[in-house]
């Protein structure tokens, strides 16, 4: 078996990992990628459309523009890159394990390991539709990577179920690629993606948005032929005499994305109930010296963060490769975040309580679309540490917030930290 | 609110016109009323520009992918380098469809120069190699 050393291993060669990889380069330790596609990219490539870039770059920017300027970067710095090559294993003390054709089984030691293996879709399995099992279902990203990249159509006549960017943006694919999307349906009674992909990919095409439905049958035995849309209630129970009928030979899924946790979850690292891994603010995992980022670690709403993300991460293995890989370190004391009121699920899961004076970066989803709020972030005897107002809130965008704790008057014995998101009261109604 | 505006040549009736600029999403109604603009529902400068736009001449950078010949991949993505005007996607879509493409190619390179006639080129979104 072959054997590598490297200061920090990345795994996943996409917008997350390259970015992380290029920080660590720059800081002048060795950074070995390892990417199971034949190219570095990752889902970034797919993602033909425009309207990345904004943060990173200040201009608009296609996928592949915006992931080619990494990779132009990656070979610049002479980062080197194992292609088709899958990992299968790391463990606590960071080896990791990986095959590939050309070598077979290969082992890497590695002093800090960045995780960036970005996140699945949620399948037909997941929200359990009933029916037989044809061809012609496909998840969005899948989808649209034989539409984008390999040159296929999955079909001819579409519907759509789920209401997320990669669905209207497929959906607008699909049309200008001759195909008939009959309808998007979505079973929340608000579209779950960008109000701009609405527009822009379905009112300017004619595409049926169908809220508070969803898919109750697929037809077909052998070939998808239609399914079955049912109205749902607050409760999403079906609502009885609403089904209809819609003919269609393929249905894409765009349910949903899940970060890819498998291996590391079989490190050992603690999994965060809603999502990727349990890190603390520094995006450093429960196992010392594993760092996570991008998608792998929460689902973004666009590739410019990430790639903030990933610096960060990046930045972090450096500090810990160069300051804290010789010494051991006590057990640390740290401040658990949690969630309430109208919140999905919060990043970072912990603090530590020797960083409190640092900037932390928190970010979070709310649960549904509200109206004129506050944000508040309650210590464990309910004390009010930190509010804000804010207009508008959307699931489908994750509110990031810049903190210094120490600035803000925290109990130093605080042990656990809520955030929620709660209606604004009338007399609260203050300057900002 | 309302903003009037003096235009020459501005489309027939009215439109409403859902705002795209951020995500409270206004609900703006621009109307051509005897040659005057009239807008209303819009919140901000920026949301009444765009409205205006949308109404007068509505554009879309067109992203797509183009045949290739002996490439690593047998697509590469392409768009047009400026906003092609809505009723043109169509047929510069086909136009595209239609065409093929060289390796290697490099990001940003021509692909289809001045395309329908309308000053703007489809170029490359990212490099491609030989197989």
């Amino acid at each position: 078996m072959k054997k590598y050393k490297v200061d920090v291993a990345v795994i996943g060669g996409g917008s997350a990992g390259l970015a992380a990889a290029i920080v660590v380069k720059k800081a002048e330790l060795d950074v070995l990628i390892l990417e199971r596609d034949k190219e570095l990219g990752g889902i970034t490539l797919q993602c033909i459309h425009n309207g990345f870039g904004l943060h990173e770059f200040e201009e608009e920017l296609t996928g592949p523009e915006y992931v080619q300027r990494f990779i132009n970067r990656a070979k610049d710095l002479n980062i080197p890159s194992k292609l088709d090559t899958m990992v299968i294993e790391f463990t606590p003390d960071k080896t990791i394990y990986a095959v590939n054709n050309m070598e077979g089984l290969i082992e890497i030691k590695a002093k800090a390991i960045i995780l960036a293996m970005g996140c699945r879709e949620r399948t037909r399995g997941a929200i359990n539709i009933p029916g037989f099992r044809p061809a012609g279902i496909f998840t969005a990203g899948q989808a649209q990577r034989f539409v984008n990249i390999e040159g296929y159509l999955p079909g001819r006549t579409f519907v759509i179920l789920g209401s997320g960017d990669i669905g209207m943006i497929m959906a607008r694919r699909l049309t200008w690629e001759g195909c008939e999307v009959k309808a998007v349906v979505e079973i929340q009674p608000y579209v779950s993606g960008l109000i701009r992909n609405e527009v822009q990919c379905l009112e300017d095409y004619g595409i049926p948005l169908i809220t508070s439905y969803t898919i109750t049958k697929i037809h077909g035995k052998e070939r998808v032929q239609g399914v079955t849309i049912s109205k749902v209630d607050r409760n999403f129970d079906r609502v009885i005499g609403s089904d209809k009928f819609i003919e269609c030979d393929t249905l894409l899924l765009s349910v949903g994305l899940i970060p890819e946790n498998e291996l590391t979850r079989e490190a050992g690292a603690k999994i965060s109930q809603m999502g990727g891994p349990v890190i603390d603010n520094n995006l450093e995992t429960t196992i010392e010296g594993v760092f996570a980022c991008g998608n792998v670690l929460q689902v973004h709403d666009l590739v410019d963060l990430v790639t903030a993300e990933a610096k960060r991460a990046g930045l972090n293995a450096v500090e810990y490769v160069k300051e804290r890989y010789d010494i051991k370190v006590e057990k640390k004391d740290q401040i658990i975040c949690t969630f309430g009121e109208n919140v999905n699920y919060i990043k970072p899961d912990l603090i530590n309580r020797t960083d409190l004076s640092k900037d932390i970066i928190f970010t979070f989803r709310v649960k549904r679309p509200d109206r004129r709020l506050l944000i508040q972030f309650k210590d464990d005897k309910n004390k009010i540490v930190y509010k804000r107002k804010k207009i508008y809130v959307i699931p489908s965008e994750m509110i990031e917030l810049k903190l210094n704790l120490s600035e803000h008057q925290i109990d130093p014995d605080c042990k656990r930290l809520e955030v929620e998101v709660i209606p604004r009261p009338e007399v609260l109604i203050e300057e900002d | 609110m309302s903003a009037k505006i003096k235009e020459n040549e501005l489309p027939e009736g009215f439109k409403d016109i859902r705002c795209i600029i951020c995500p409270t999403g206004c609900l703006v109604h621009v109307e051509n009323v005897n040659g005057e603009l009239i807008m209303e529902g819009h919140s901000c400068k920026r949301g009444e520009e765009y409205a205006r736009e949308e109404f007068v001449a509505p554009k879309r950078i067109l992203t797509t992918t183009m045949l290739v010949e002996n490439g690593f991949l047998p697509l590469i993505p392409v768009r047009s380098d400026k906003p092609i005007p809505k009723e043109k996607l169509r047929d510069a879509l086909k136009k595209i469809a239609q065409t093929v493409a060289n390796v290697p190619i490099k990001m940003g390179d021509i692909l289809i120069e001045n395309v329908l006639g309308l000053e703007i080129n489809i170029i490359a979104s990212r490099d491609l190699i030989e197989i």
